[in-house]
């Protein structure tokens, strides 16, 4: 068995910044913990001497000139926020109000 | 005109160019299919309402006399993960819900540049995870096979629309399967091309080293037609290849004249052929009973084995979250979509990011997003997703060798028929293990094609033949696809989609 627990599932949402709901947290601990039981076998054929692949077919580093082109206006990058001030996103505040 | 719905894409576009029809008059039959029908498949999240107006600046730009291209005034459907700066893009998400992207992705922009006529959004499991569009946060789509039972996922919106006869085309995409095991259940054809064949500037990123953007039709010939508007090189996709390609209508129109058989390698892969259990006897029966064809038909049948393919789909649920959990970091409440203030306490940014993501997202959004974020994090990352990625190394080598002994490989493109809605939707592991045809192409980065195989006895319900071919290779699928389609064709003397039951029209 794995070692999934809620407390390891809330702070997994807090770091993936979803605020889980505790019945959510409950029954995605029990989903989860099947889950990786199931998939931990990975390890089983995943030798030293293996090379890991992280890109199907590879490619060398992709240059282009460093050239102005064409792209989105102020307001095309603007035009789906939530909320805007003037030529800028709009956000809450970044620290706690009281501080 | 409802006979204009069942054209093929090729045979519509020959009446287009011929002047027998205007786009107009195509584009207003599909839109008429539409009304009819979707009502009862909801295959469509958005229906366009500038259609009929591309269509008559084509026509009337055909009858000045202008060159145009071999699709041009076709009607097309468009999975919603792909931006569309007319459309809303929601990629199945209510966190996205009405967004309209400031740009095009580079697919649509090919389309429209090739004058075919946008349709509309198909429906999709949210952000692509799934196998059965179940996942929507609209609502799912119902197969028109059989209204009851799922089109399949997450593209099921794209095929369900092509097999319902309210598009003759569609784009699709495809990270585990999403364009292929949609097709093998509706009776459709679907291509997921060689990794980075097809630009992804513009489709909303699931899996950035798995998604690969594709085709869905009816016929093969149709999807070579799309592929080769499609597919080539895209500066704004850093993993796009540099490949000149070749007509893949071309070569499907080779393939259709069958010769393309004699003396074909085929591999079937052991792993994926039903040996060890686990498939739908029906689907198993028509595989067999391909296999024998193909023999018959002069190729060369060999079975080759791929014993790391047993990995497979853990290694791929190990990879997609970890690659979902990061590129759905983008959906932060800030730059689009959705912002939802916490119900109580400051609104801070990271408050609102948190209650935003959790009203925004459904639950298997949320399940894969922390699954990625553990197999990420740290003390776990070696043991998952390195492991991972070694697995995938050994599929690779796997495929090499199988290769060497086989021109293409074939296999069931899907372990069962369409499974009843509702049937696996609480069971995530069940909805996985749907995808254990497709997975290994996707990992592997080769191109795969699902084509009609016949209708399963028990069910009469449609069982897809998948082929896979090495990686750069898709015009080899699309020969050997065709070449299988008009054997298969010419053996039940109909096309298999002539078979599908009538769907009750509504009353306009």
């Amino acid at each position: 068995m794995s070692e999934i627990s809620t407390d390891l599932v809330r702070h997994l949402a807090s770091l993936a910044r979803i605020d889980l709901s505790e019945g959510e947290l409950q029954s995605l601990t029990g989903e989860l913990a099947q889950i990786v039981d199931s998939i931990a076998k990975v390890s089983e054929v995943a030798t030293p001497d293996v090379p890991a692949t992280s890109h199907p077919i590879p490619l060398r580093n992709v240059f282009r000139p460093d050239e102005v082109r064409p792209s989105l206006t102020v307001e095309q990058a603007l035009s789906g926020a939530p909320e805007r001030e003037g030529d800028r996103f709009k956000v809450s505040a970044i620290l706690d109000e009281e501080q | 005109m409802p006979e204009l719905i069942h054209l093929s894409a090729a045979e519509l576009a020959a009446k287009l160019a011929s002047g027998e029809v205007t786009s107009v008059e195509a584009t207003q039959a599909h839109l008429d299919r539409i009304a009819a029908v979707d009502g009862d498949v909801h295959a469509f999240l958005h229906v366009s309402d500038t259609a009929l107006d591309t269509a008559a600046a084509i026509d009337a730009r055909r009858a000045a006399g202008e060159e145009l291209g071999p699709l041009a005034g076709v009607p097309v459907a468009i999975k919603d993960v792909l931006a569309t700066k007319d459309m809303p893009s929601t990629s199945g998400s209510k966190i996205l819900e009405g967004w309209l992207p400031p740009y095009d992705a580079t697919v649509v922009a090919r389309l429209r540049a090739a004058d075919l006529v946008p349709l509309g959004k198909t429906n999709m499991d949210e952000f692509a995870m799934g196998s059965s569009t179940e996942h929507s946060a609209f609502g799912p789509s119902h197969n028109p096979w059989d209204l009851t039972r799922t089109p399949g996922g997450s593209g099921g919106g794209s095929a369900a629309a092509v097999s319902a006869f309210e598009a003759p085309l569609a784009l699709g995409s495809d990270t585990g399967g999403s364009i292929r095991q949609p097709a093998a259940v509706t009776g459709s054809v679907g291509v997921k091309p060689t990794y980075g064949g097809v630009s992804r500037y513009g489709a909303i990123a699931l899996a950035s080293s798995l998604d690969q953007v594709g085709p869905v039709s009816r016929t093969v010939l149709d999807a070579g037609l799309l592929h080769d508007v499609i597919s080539g090189h895209d500066p704004l996709d850093s993993t796009s290849l540099t490949d000149e390609w070749p007509s893949m209508a071309d070569a499907a129109r080779r393939g259709g004249t069958g010769e393309a058989l004699t003396g074909l390698r085929v591999g079937v892969v052991r792993e994926l052929s039903g040996e060890n259990g686990g498939f739908q006897a029906g689907v198993k029966q028509r595989f067999d009973e391909t296999v024998a064809a193909l023999t018959a038909a002069g190729a060369e049948v060999v079975e080759v084995e791929a014993p790391s393919f047993e990995y497979a789909v853990a290694a791929y649920y190990l990879i997609l979250p970890a690659e979902a959990s990061s590129n759905l970091a983008r959906m932060d409440s800030v730059r689009f979509g959705l912002r939802v203030r916490p119900d109580s306490g400051p609104a801070t940014v990271e408050r609102v990011m948190s209650a935003t993501r959790d009203a925004g997202f459904g639950a298997e959004v949320k399940r894969r997003i922390i699954l990625g974020t553990y197999a990420l994090s740290a003390g776990y990352y070696d043991a998952y997703y390195g492991s991972a990625q070694k697995v995938r190394t050994l599929i690779q080598q796997d495929f090499a060798q199988a290769f060497d002994k086989a021109d293409v490989l074939i296999s069931p493109a899907a372990p069962t028929t369409a499974f009843e809605l509702g049937s696996l939707v609480d069971d995530p592991l069940a909805m996985y293990l749907n995808d254990v045809t497709t997975i290994p192409a996707n990992l592997a980065g080769i191109p795969g094609m699902s084509i009609p195989m016949g209708l399963a006895p028990e069910d009469g319900l449609p069982t897809g033949l998948q082929l896979l071919a090495p990686a750069h290779a898709d015009a080899r699928l699309y020969e050997v696809g065709a070449a299988i389609e008009t054997m298969l064709t010419d053996a039940w003397g109909h096309d298999l989609l002539s078979q599908a039951p009538l769907l009750k029209e509504a009353v306009k």
